[in-house]
């Protein structure tokens, strides 16, 4: 079991607004090993951003507050540290990649600068050592040139560049964990696939572990190991990637999988989910994905499912697997 | 763009004091005259002047310029009521300006800034208060204020320049935090937060780096109205003490003999038109020249 670097047990993240308490995270439980590229995939706002920013215990506040449950680091629960000794394992044990790369550098810091931020914050190395460093890790993200673009600005390079040298900013440390919130949503697809290609070599050499944020079934096939699917703020299916693929076993996993375009298939219309997502500030009880569900059973209205192992590593939350 | 093209390490490209001046020699070339003339004033001084700015001779008092009918070539700008050269009055009143105003927008900028940062970045019951303050401050008719507050404290060049800061930072803060507050929610500063940076680290090398701009253009234009404001206040005689000369203090005295001898209060006005509208017109060019978009290596 020493091969986990991060587990979730449990944790509940709410926002407390004047109309209500919005459950956007609701009892998340996943590990992730060493090594390992679990994605999470949902739709928008069942609480997969939350998620990652829980862990790094970056809620916005005040409205947002972890209110349950454990983070639990190489077995350390994180949730009781101090922002002294949170701010030590930001940057330096997790790190994270946001989805805009045009805005997650600073426009008057040269590249070299920002991607030496962390090393400087964590390391105590001379400037020299630094800038060593910092010409290392962008060569790693295949950026050319790298004396030369380290002393320029961020508004001279491409998106795609952009993510490149967030992401060597963020590795620069060797973080054991890297979050990613959509990092390729912004790129376009060209470059979305050399990126992900980057980031697994950088992955395989380094043995980090990654959890991936995406709504794109396309990426969780190229990148992940292992998927969490969530559904208003819980998960609904954990499973590896194969299985997954070749086993979609809750029903709102099934309808995802059927909504995807697919080459071997002519069809009029695209097939969508009917209903919108449950508000968050008042779930039903019962079942959440009830309302939408092609198969709604009678006790999926009276009881929440519990969350069953069907084949091993492969777990569900639906009644109707019983 | 350059990543092909090797750069030489000219002085002219590569060190800060050949930036610097090929930077000046962009800038638009009148106001850039009439300041780089009047900060040559300002730190000169009395080494420079014709004549000693406080020596009075009556027998030449209110001669005209030169190039009028009784003028000496001696008084170029002519003489005031006790005789006084006016260019060398004026000259060493750059001095004083430019001392009132760089202090003043140096410590207003600096606690506007401060308070911007605080304000902006920490938010909730700090950022109230603090903007409550500002209100306070910028309700307050700012002449009352100065002629209260130097009544109290006494008429001196370093009560004017106490006075006038603590009314002008409240302008900075409020033009500032606006700024502020739209940089705190940018990605870049969370990515900060992610790569473990202090709430101080962020607000100092984060979030104040990319103000900067801003606050070096609020400066230049500031500098204009603090010109004029030691003015007013030297011109209502709570300025720099008699006999040193000061603009606003010219002007007042030429005040009354504006009908025999114009060129009492002309002259002084002429400067202090020249320094004020210079230094808006360099802010202007600033505030284009300062975006990073115009950085080059």
């Amino acid at each position: 079991m020493n091969d986990v670097v991060l587990e979730l047990k449990d944790l509940k993240t709410h926002f407390f607004t004047k109309a209500g308490v919005v459950k956007a995270v609701d009892g998340v439980n996943f590990t992730v090993r060493r090594g390992e590229t679990l994605g999470v995939v949902g739709e928008s706002g069942c609480g997969k951003s939350i998620t990652c920013l829980s862990i790094l215990r970056l809620v916005p506040q005040p409205a947002g507050r972890i209110v349950g449950g454990q983070v639990l680091l190489n077995g350390v629960d994180i949730l009781t540290k101090s922002d002294r000794e949170m701010r030590h394992i930001r940057g330096k044990d997790i790190s994270m990649i946001l989805q805009d790369p045009m805005l997650s550098l600073n426009p008057v810091f040269t590249i070299g600068n920002q991607v030496g931020e962390p090393i400087r914050l964590h390391q105590k190395l001379d400037r020299r050592a630094v800038w060593n460093k910092i010409l290392e890790m962008l060569s790693r993200v295949k950026i050319p040139s790298p004396e030369v673009r380290a002393r320029e600005y961020p508004h001279q390079m491409s998106g795609g560049m952009r993510q490149r040298i967030v992401g060597a900013m963020m590795l620069s440390c060797q973080p054991q964990l890297l979050i990613a919130d959509e990092p390729t949503t912004a790129l376009d697809v060209t470059i979305q696939a050399q990126f992900l290609k980057l980031f697994k070599e950088i992955q395989l050499q380094s043995n980090l572990s990654m959890i991936v944020v995406t709504h794109d079934f396309g990426i969780v096939a190229k990148v992940c190991d292992r998927v969490v699917v969530m559904y208003a703020g819980k998960v609904v299916e954990n499973a590896p990637i194969r299985e997954l693929f070749n086993h979609p076993s809750h029903p709102y996993t099934v309808a995802l999988m059927e909504s995807l375009p697919k080459m071997d298939r002519t069809e009029k219309r695209l097939y969508s989910i009917d209903g919108q997502p449950p508000d968050l500030r008042n779930i039903p009880p019962g079942c959440s994905f009830r309302p939408r569900c092609s198969q709604p059973m009678e006790i999926c209205a009276e009881k929440e499912p519990e969350t069953r192992e069907i084949q091993p590593g492969h777990t569900i939350s639906c009644w109707r697997t019983l | 763009m350059t990543a092909n093209v090797p750069i030489r390490k000219t002085f002219w490209k590569r060190h800060w004091l050949g930036k610097t001046l090929v930077t000046i020699w962009e800038a638009p070339k009148f106001p850039t005259i009439v300041l780089l003339l009047f900060i040559l004033c300002g730190i000169l001084g009395p080494a420079i002047t014709p004549h000693d700015p406080n020596k009075t001779s009556f027998r030449d008092s209110l001669t005209p310029p030169f190039w009028m009918e009784g003028g000496k070539v001696t008084y170029i700008l002519g003489t005031d009521h006790l005789g006084r050269d006016i260019l060398s009055r004026i000259i060493v009143g750059a001095g004083v300006s430019l001392q009132i105003g760089v202090m003043v927008v140096i410590f207003a900028g600096l606690i506007g800034s401060l308070v911007a940062c605080v304000a902006g970045y920490i938010g909730g019951r700090t950022d109230m208060i603090l903007m409550r303050l500002l209100d306070m401050v910028l309700s307050m008719p700012f002449l009352i204020v100065a002629v209260t507050l130097a009544a109290i404290l006494g008429a001196s060049k370093y009560n004017l320049i106490i006075i006038m800061a603590c009314v002008a930072w409240a302008w900075y803060a409020r033009v500032l935090r606006a700024e502020v507050l739209r940089l705190k929610e940018g990605d870049f500063v969370r990515l900060a937060i992610v790569a473990g940076a202090s709430k101080a680290r962020i607000m100092l090398r984060h979030i104040f780096p990319n103000i900067v701009n801003s606050l070096v253009v609020l400066a230049t234009l500031n500098l204009g109205v603090v010109i004029i404001a030691e003015a007013s206040l030297s011109f209502l005689g709570l300025g720099v003490p008699p006999p040193d000369p000061a603009w606003g203090s010219m002007i007042s005295e030429g005040r009354n003999y504006i009908g025999q001898a114009w060129w009492l209060c002309a002259w002084p006005g002429v400067a202090i038109l020249l320094v004020v509208l210079s230094f808006n017109l360099l802010g202007d060019w600033l505030r284009v020249r300062l975006d990073p978009k115009f950085r080059q290596v």
